[in-house]
């Protein structure tokens, strides 16, 4: 069936700010919904909240509104574009949930909108669980026993019927609160008053559990021809009850028989036919029963997903892409299979190796919350790999992870588990947790049975038995050594994916000498194609893995390539900004004339796409890997096709790391040591110094005592942390001696930095003067080789420093830094490109105190606010610095259209709001401080900063309220400055309750309180109470310091459990007073990135890389 | 450790592995197949009689082998090419392992071999015979790969089919059919006996005797080898065209055919996956099928006024199913009874039984 012709403008939702459940995997698809609608002459319109995606950049739409994802917004939106269909099914649960909230509303018939894809009915099935369990019995499927409660008494009477293990799920809760599994009645008990808590309508399905059942996902495709197809079976390491994104995963299903696999397609169709989403994707989830084989399904995702990104990544069908396709009326067959050419998409991909996907954790950040996995995800990150098998794939994705592992386990920090006995070891595999296939890599090397293990775990046995093999290898390997091993064996250990550093630490030597020995014995990689076939057709587009087998496929080429280190696993401080500068790296020297080449492990990214570069080389980030890719693409060239340099600069710390490994002619932009010379404590204080650029006072210490003696020096309060960290990982502000102490016991030896592993315990602590109240500012900025240093943004935090750069609101152009200081700061950022000689990007933290400027940090390389102010400014300042990178000059890009005459229009404010995680953690305190905790972030603009601060708010899922009551608590060291905020909600016509000292404070300025708030836990209503009650439309509570810490976080605890907004910082109060009193005067009011910045949106001359690949092929 | 082993082919390329299974050599016309589930049933196949089979898929025996999954009682290949072999099997279902189950039947496999280079050598070089065995016999293997005949123009049928006719009787149904054993798969006898009695007749069976059992219908079995080199076959089956309800599948469809006038081609590789992407000519409907194939009827021998092309393959647009517009007979290249693969197809069997309704009434 054609193409829909009655349909001219489509209105795309994308996800939102990267949360945990929700990351860059809608970017992905996204952006390839986008792309294909372009491709099809339909005109996009795409709204989205989130600036650092690849999909808001203005080539990818022609018109793109980075406003906040709420009905009304989107409304505003609808009304002005005028939309024909709506696409929502590529921007996750939030453009799900939001178009369901805009047809409940009657928006979509008003205007005359059509939900394309999946529609609200089917929506609605596979959303709620009641309905989706009927629909499934209908059909004759099986579903675990359930049934719904409202109260405590039918919860109980459920839980009779049914029996434990029961799980409970709450209705319309954020981030899983409340869900879980109860394994007795007491339990239960306990849970189900915390579940109808949870719950907004009190109300919880209870289910039966069947944790430790096998977990299966099928990643389903239908048209409106109802052509059905599966594109991947994942099955889950870990069992039911460990969350599929908390899951080691393996695509294609490795423990089913043909008669089982086939059972549960069949099954698939069936749900997908009767739920009825007519067209696109499907993520369906089954459990098999390990010992019967008794099926069940578990749910539905009726859109796009994480595991459909894993599932396009894995097979090399980009379902995404092909669901938009199908939206606007095409069927399977008639779109062409873009890796063969030849054959339709209309097919299910074969694949002949084995992908594995392994969760990337941050719980270190949050040390009040265990680390034990369960029904609710937590992992903020994933790494893929491709192996021949599945211990080559697990051990790749393993040291894909970053976490300072090189394998599983064979490495320095497998001695966390050694000192265990073989019960101990056992007995905590039996809980998930981050750990689990380190513990069960040691049990079995210890001689537990894997009949054992698996009963303790419920990891099937193949899995064990191939860890075996990994088990096996290493009693044989620790019996040569790098003198006497030989080829074959060699070539064996290489195969179940051991790398050259768990080698070097098994023998005693240097992983370099590992790699000389292995040349030498002529080990080598082979890189294998992703091709969707199993090597039946032949494949057009370079997608490639490393193994270990007879013969490579790396195709020669003529033209100079670039090659692109990508950033990683997703990460809390190093996310999707990264991805989106390589991206626009890649795009950019696309443009100028070069092949580039992405090294990239993280399946959720663009990056990944095959379609991004010319090349793609899915493999972990490290030393050997990239060497290895290295090597393939230098005997790939053929004639003028060298290749010209790798660029380390884009994703962050990851490949930042390595470029003093690599060889030294080939780091394209700021040389090894200019990063060195930044990175390194002592070199980069002294160049200050000889720069004249004031920093706080400080020093390094190994001991407590050189502590203090440092301390001593620089006066109190100081800031500790360890050296080569990221994100402000274990940074802690501290006031007095005690505090010193505590937080230097974390930080050396085996305190909790020392157990991450890597290099941070085993260097000195950095303890600096803590600057108290002052501006923290970040700028960005490109220098070329001439010379020439183009500022794009300085951006004024809104919270003082002390508070995360990443976790701040910040705010283009800078509305309080006076001109002068603005001066001041772009002079000091010129003369340090100078002196580092930057070539490329560079960020330059500054805190502002006083009036003075202090240098924090700098960094050459791409940052974190690169993309917010590519959308601020309307200057592509990745894709500039990937053109400087390759010898262009400013001036020249200047000279070709590429850099816009000066952009920052007047009376245009944009505000980067960060998005946190807290409510995922159970347990964890909402406090800002200078360990980085924000998972994504939001744009608000605005004529006013008021404006676009209330509109970072909306779009951050705290709407400020328009009037009612402020709570309001200060600590002590805030006083004076809160006592101004409270006067300005006082004049915006709020009621103002406090706590007593604060109370005191605003009486005695002569203003109105309406109720004193009793201590949590005296007499009287506390605040707590009031929050629960619906009593208080914002807080205001500001513990830093020595302030009562404990009062205030169940304060805290309790505004993020009633979605009340709560301020942690007189600043943000401020801001917010702004936000409100600037809001009163406006309605709410919506533009384009395309009318902001003056450009003509996606018609501009852009590149749009990968084959022109419309729909509609014939028979051949 | 596993003794080494080695495949050569006849062209003298050779593959370094491990050998598994019964230690022994065997040679044969190599073949891949990208299946990713469903190995017991490929090796049981009879339809891959005189060869070796190649898996694209790495993990080989990760869930044993059980007999309900037998296509029929024996393995039928030669040998058996895999990238690795699993320790041993998990599955509720497993009643053995692979290794021990081909071990105990004579038959040899190499495992650790690079497969996917042997895929993209046999796409580039098409089908060749080859021979595996002990590393140390590459002389005489590389011989005995160049002296392997192949299957063009050989009659593999007689070496597979049943030695004498057989019920598979149910009493609930309301029809007879007779089927033609070319190299039966049991999972098409499962799908017919649902509602038919069956007997299962030599590949050699008259029509005359076929005739005077007075069935309700024909089924002709896939099987191995060459359609061409059954000039009998297509002899018989001319004989029953128009006298009753014919359906075919896979050596069936081609040995239907010819009797219908058309002739078969050799592919360059043929089609061996549960991956291929058929449409119906009908309604424009595509189902994800099972194929395994290394012939193909040829679209232009047929005659348009007597025989309709009512199913393709949209990778290469091979024939595969057909139709007489005269007598009530058709048939399909492909595998509708799946095993292994996806079971879009299944409703065949209706319909077969749907044309032997219309008939009898
Ligand atoms: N009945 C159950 N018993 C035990 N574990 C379950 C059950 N249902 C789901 N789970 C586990 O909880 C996880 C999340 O449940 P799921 O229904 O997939 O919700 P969602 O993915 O929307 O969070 C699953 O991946 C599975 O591991
Ligand atoms: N001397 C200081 N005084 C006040 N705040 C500081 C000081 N040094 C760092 N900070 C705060 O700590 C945060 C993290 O420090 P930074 O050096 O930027 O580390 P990272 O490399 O993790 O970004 C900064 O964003 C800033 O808010
Ligand atoms: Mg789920
Ligand atoms: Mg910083």
């Amino acid at each position: 069936m054609p193409r829909r012709d009655d349909l001219h403008t489509i209105l795309v939702i994308g996800s939102g700010p990267i949360v945990i459940g929700q990351a860059c995997e809608f970017d992905y698809s996204g952006t390839q919904g986008c792309r294909v609608l372009a491709e099809e002459g339909y005109r996009v319109v795409l709204a989205n909240s989130n600036p650092a995606t690849i999909m808001t950049d203005p080539d990818f739409a022609d018109a793109t509104y980075i406003e906040p994802l709420v009905p009304e917004v989107v409304e505003a939106i609808i009304e002005r574009e005028r939309p024909q269909g709506l696409l929502a099914t590529l921007g996750g649960q939030t453009a799900l949930n939001l178009a369901i909230a805009l047809a409940d509303r009657g928006v979509l018939d008003r205007y005359g909108v059509e939900l394309i894809g999946a529609n609200a009915g089917a929506i609605r099935t596979a959303e709620d669980r009641h309905a989706f369990k009927a629909a499934m019995t209908e059909i004759g499927l099986s579903v675990p026993a359930s049934g719904i409660a409202h109260s405590l008494d039918e919860a109980v009477a459920i839980a009779g019927e049914i029996g434990e293990p029961l799980m409970l799920r709450p209705s319309f809760i954020l981030g899983g609160a409340g869900t879980g599994i109860a394994t007795n009645r007491a339990q239960f008990l306990k849970m189900a008053i915390a579940a109808l808590r949870a719950s907004p309508i009190s109300e919880v399905l209870i289910e039966k559990s069947i944790a430790g059942w096998k977990e299966y996902e099928l990643e389903v495709m239908r048209d409106r021809a109802d052509n059905a197809v599966v594109v991947c079976s994942i099955e889950n390491l870990d069992p039911m009850g460990v969350h599929t994104g908390d899951s080691i995963t393996v695509a294609p299903a490795q423990t089913l028989s043909d008669f089982e696999y086939q059972r549960m397609r069949d099954a698939a169709f069936a749900c997908i036919r009767r739920v009825g989403v007519e067209t696109g994707g499907s993520n369906i989830q089954f459990a098999i029963e390990p010992r019967t084989g008794e099926m069940v399904v578990i749910e539905m995702n009726p859109r796009v997903s994480r595991s459909s990104a894993l599932a396009s990544k894995a097979t090399g069908f980009p379902i995404a892409k092909i669901a938009a396709r199908l939206a606007v009326g095409y069927t399977l067959d008639e779109i062409p299979n873009d890796i063969t050419r030849r054959t339709p998409a209309c097919f299910e991909p074969t694949i002949d190796y084995v992908v594995t996907k392994v969760p990337r954790w941050a719980f270190e950040k949050f040390p009040e919350t265990p680390d034990v996995l369960g029904t609710r995800m937590q992992s903020v990150g994933e790494a893929m790999a491709i192996g021949r098998t599945f211990p080559e794939s697990l051990q790749k994705a393993l040291r894909s992870l970053e976490h300072g592992r090189a394998g599983l386990n064979c490495d320095p920090a497998e001695a966390a588990l050694e000192s265990l006995a073989e019960d101990a070891l056992v007995s905590r595999a039996a809980v998930p947790t981050p750990d689990r296939a380190f513990q069960l890599e040691a049990a079995l090397r210890r001689g537990v049975s894997v009949e054992r293990l698996a009963s303790a775990t419920g990891v099937d046995p193949w899995f064990l038995d191939q860890i075996g093999l990994i088990v096996e290898a290493r009693r044989s390997l620790s019996l040569v050594g790098l003198d006497t091993v030989g080829r074959a064996e060699m070539r064996r250990a290489k195969r179940l994916g051991f790398s050259d550093a768990q080698l070097g630490y098994l023998w005693g030597v240097a992983e370099s000498d590992v790699r000389e020995a292995r040349m030498r014995l002529g080990v080598r990689t082979t890189f294998k194609t992703v091709d969707t076939c199993g090597a039946e057709f032949d494949a057009e587009t370079p997608y490639h893995y490393s193994t270990w087998e007879d013969t490579d496929e790396v195709r020669p080429t003529a033209r100079p390539r670039v090659m692109i280190l990508g950033s990683g696993p997703n990460r809390i401080g190093q996310g999707i900004e990264f991805d989106y500068c390589c991206v626009h790296t890649s795009f950019a020297l696309r443009e100028a004339g070069y092949e580039t080449v992405m090294l990239n492990c993280n399946p959720e990214t663009v990056s990944t796409d095959y379609d991004t570069s010319d090349r793609l080389y899915l493999e972990p980030i490290t030393e050997e890997d990239v060497l290895n890719v290295i090597d393939a693409e230098i005997a790939a060239s053929r004639g003028q096709g060298r290749l010209v340099g790798v660029i380390v600069s884009m994703g962050g710390q990851t490949p930042l790391k390595l470029a003093g490994r690599l060889p030294a002619g080939l780091v394209l932009g700021t040389s090894a040591d200019a990063i060195d010379l930044a990175e390194d404590r002592q070199r980069w204080s002294q160049l200050c110094t000889r720069l004249g650029i004031p920093q706080p006072a400080g020093g390094t210490a190994r001991t407590i005592e050189e502590a203090r003696e440092v301390v001593g020096r620089i006066g109190w309060p100081a800031l500790v942390r360890p050296s080569y960290v990221l994100g402000g990982r274990a940074m802690e502000i501290v006031y007095d001696d005690q505090g010193l102490s505590r937080a230097f016991a974390q930080l050396v030896g085996y305190g909790s930095v020392g157990r991450e592993g890597g290099l941070a315990a085993q260097r000195p602590v950095l303890v600096d003067h803590f600057l108290e109240d002052a501006i923290e500012v970040d700028v960005d900025a490109v220098r070329d080789s001439a010379g020439e240093v183009l500022i794009a943004a300085v951006m004024e935090h809104v919270e003082e420093a002390g508070v995360h750069s990443g976790d701040s609101a910040c705010v283009i152009p800078p509305p309080t830094l006076a001109p002068e200081v603005v001066e001041v700061i772009e002079a000091h950022t010129r003369a340090i490109a100078e002196a580092l000689g930057v070539s490329g990007l560079l960020n330059v933290q500054y805190a502002v105190k006083d009036g003075q400027v202090f240098v924090i940090e700098a960094n050459p390389r791409a940052s974190r606010t690169v993309p917010f102010v590519a959308k601020a400014t309307g200057v592509p300042l990745a894709k500039l610095a990937a053109r400087v990178m390759v010898g262009e000059t400013l001036a020249g890009l200047a000279a070709s259209g590429l850099i816009p005459v000066r952009p920052g229009r007047a009376g245009h404010v944009s505000v980067k709001e960060a998005v946190l995680p807290f409510s995922r953690f159970p347990g964890a305190d909402s406090l800002l401080g200078p360990e980085m905790r924000s998972t994504g972030e939001v744009m608000g603009t605005g004529s006013s900063f008021g404006l676009a601060f209330a509109k970072s708010q909306l779009a951050a899922g705290l709407a400020l309220p328009d009037r009612g009551t402020v709570l309001i608590s200060l600590a002590d060291r805030d006083k004076q400055a809160g006592l101004g905020v409270a006067i300005r909600f006082a004049e915006l016509g709020f009621s103002l309750l406090a706590t007593s000292g604060t109370a005191q404070l605003l009486e005695g300025h002569g203003l109105p309180v309406a109720g004193v708030v009793a201590k949590v836990g005296e007499t009287g209503t506390d605040a707590v109470e009031l929050i629960a009650g619906g009593k208080v439309d914002l807080v205001l509570n500001t513990p830093r310091g020595r302030g009562t810490r404990a009062d205030g976080a169940q304060i805290r605890a309790a505004a993020s459990v009633h979605s009340v907004p709560c301020l942690t910082t007189v600043a943000a109060a401020r801001a917010a007073a702004a936000g409100i009193a600037d809001s009163a005067g406006h309605a709410l009011s919506v533009r384009s990135l395309q009318e902001l910045h003056g450009s003509a949106g996606r018609d501009r001359p852009t590149v749009r890389p990968g084959p022109p690949s419309r729909g509609g092929i014939g028979l051949p | 450790m596993r003794p080494s082993a080695v495949l050569v082919l006849a062209d003298g390329t050779t593959f370094e592995g491990e050998s598994f299974g019964a230690e022994r050599s065997a040679s044969g016309e190599v073949v891949f197949n990208t299946v990713m589930s469903g190995y017991q049933e490929v090796i049981t196949d009879p339809s891959y009689a005189g060869q070796i089979v190649a898996f694209t898929y790495p993990h080989i025996g990760n869930y044993g082998v059980v007999p309900a999954d037998d296509e029929s009682p024996l393995p039928r290949c030669r040998a058996v090419v895999i990238r690795d072999l699993s320790p041993r099997p998990s599955s509720w279902r497993a009643v053995e392992a692979l290794d021990a189950y081909l071990a105990r039947h004579g038959i040899p496999g190499i495992t650790g071999v690079d497969t996917r280079r042997l895929t993209r050598h046999l796409r580039s070089h098409g089908s060749l015979a080859g021979a595996i065995g002990a590393a140390s016999d590459e002389a005489t293997l590389r011989a005995a790969a160049a002296i392997e005949p192949g299957t063009e123009g050989a009659d593999l049928v007689s070496g597979v089919s049943t030695p004498s006719a057989y019920e598979r009787n149910n009493d609930q149904a309301a029809y007879r059919v007779v089927a033609f054993d070319f190299g039966l798969k049991t999972s098409q006898l499962d799908h017919l006996s649902r509602w038919a009695s069956v007997q299962v007749v030599p590949a050699s069976t008259k029509a005359s005797e076929i005739l005077a059992e007075r069935p309700d219908g024909v089924f002709l079995s896939n099987g191995p080898g060459d359609p061409a080199a059954l000039g009998w076959a297509a002899g018989t089956v001319r004989a029953l065209l128009g006298e009753v309800p014919i359906f075919g599948i896979c050596l069936g469809h081609q040995i239907l055919a010819r009797a219908l006038g058309a002739s078969t081609y050799k592919l360059a590789f043929g089609h061996h996956g549960g991956n291929h992407p058929v449409r119906a000519a009908h309604d424009g409907h595509i189902e994800i099928t099972s194929h395994n194939h290394n012939y193909a009827v040829d679209p232009d021998s047929l005659d348009p006024g007597r025989v309709e092309v009512t199913h393709v393959d949209l990778n290469d647009g091979v024939v595969e199913g057909l139709r007489s517009l005269e007598v009530p007979a058709f048939s399909v290249q492909y595998h509708p009874e799946a095993a292994p693969g996806p079971h879009d197809a299944a409703h065949l069997f209706g319909q077969f039984r749907d044309l032997i309704g219309r008939s009898v009434s």
